[in-house]
């Protein structure tokens, strides 16, 4: 410090030069950094990282859970769960046989490079393993928040309406695949698949669109195989 | 909202930057925001309110210097503005355009005293 010195407080004739810091500097660069840093231990560890983002409800955690019932005597998999509250999607996990590690938001709305750095240890997902990463139900924050990941999964479920697309595009311009899902329930509903389609393709002509159904276990299979022959 | 994690990392490059230059009061603090960045402008002023007060960033004028997104056709290479991310060519109607400019979010400068 330089108050070594008795001189009066006149903050204009202080030791501070006045300054113009030119820095042009990314205000995600923290979370990027940690993304990298993530995405380089995967890739050492030959780990396929897959971040699951949708709306509350869509059915993330039962694709997840179906998902695992066809890949895991395939292939080693691991999640991690990301809610603001409970543990409960990491006990469903849990149930069908996979590690499993839980990270509460407590009042946050979106998961962070720097959260899934610090579940890693706790995980320790093996060599050449699949990593889901299910994060918090919500279709605007975690577009923003690189996890480091190397595949980015959107799913839309019949249940939301076809616009889903243009009034969520930072979400699924980001995505790389969008699942459509709860296609069992089309009978009941008055969604449109071809202008669901439209809208997407509006957003991001390259994006994979896959249709499951969950429930019945429609195109689950073809889901799977998108993970598995790339390893 | 996302945008308290915005304000928090803004306030921090701030430090980072006032620690590192030993520069005095902050008087002045530009940010870069496109509009295809997914930053919400008056959700940043409320967190911006409620994050600033005590911080080395009280009494500083923030301002925002608004990036308006610059798209080119995949198909056929006509640069336009696109309004957002389902924006079609205004030459050929195409979709899907390159985004060259319109996502940043930056903390520009900082001025001090």
């Amino acid at each position: 410090m330089h108050h070594d010195h008795g001189h009066d407080h006149h903050h204009h004739s202080h030791n501070h030069p006045s300054q113009h810091i030119e820095l042009k500097t990314d205000i995600l660069t923290k979370n990027n950094l940690l993304a990298e840093r993530n995405r380089g231990y995967f890739q050492a560890k030959n780990i396929k990282a897959i971040n699951l983002v949708s709306s509350p409800g869509s059915g993330k955690t039962t694709i997840l859970e179906k998902l695992i019932v066809l890949l895991k005597d395939k292939i080693k998999i691991s999640v991690i769960e990301g809610d603001q509250q409970t543990s409960n999607d990491a006990k469903r996990i849990e149930a069908t046989g996979v590690r499993a590690v839980q990270i509460n938001t407590g009042n946050g709305c979106h998961l962070d490079a720097h959260m899934i750095q610090h579940a890693l240890p706790a995980l320790k997902p093996e060599d050449g393993s699949l990593l889901f990463i299910e994060n918090v139900g919500n279709l605007v924050c975690p577009a923003l928040f690189d996890l480091g990941e190397e595949l980015r999964i959107v799913i839309a479920s019949t249940t939301e309406g076809e616009d889903k697309p243009l009034k969520y595009p930072n979400m699924f311009h980001s995505s790389d695949i969008c699942v459509l899902n709860k296609t069992d329930l089309l009978p009941y509903l008055d969604f449109d698949q071809e202008a669901f389609r439209i809208n997407l393709k509006m957003i991001k002509p390259e994006i994979k669109m896959i249709e499951v159904s969950a429930k019945t276990g429609e195109g689950i299979d073809e889901l799977g195989s998108m993970f598995i022959k790339t390893i | 909202m996302h945008e308290f994690s915005i304000a928090q990392n803004i306030i921090e490059i701030v430090k980072d930057a006032v620690t590192k230059h030993q520069a005095g009061k902050v008087k002045e603090v530009v940010l870069g925001i496109g509009t295809l960045s997914g930053i919400e402008i008056t959700a940043l002023d409320t967190a911006l309110e409620s994050l600033v007060p005590g911080t080395i960033l009280e009494g500083s004028e923030i301002k925002k210097n608004i990036i308006r997104a610059m798209a080119k056709c995949r198909q056929c290479n006509t640069q336009f503005e696109p309004e957002a991310y389902y924006s079609c060519c205004t030459h050929c109607g195409a979709f899907g355009p390159e985004i060259l400019s319109g996502t940043e979010l930056k903390v520009l400068s900082v001025t001090t005293d």
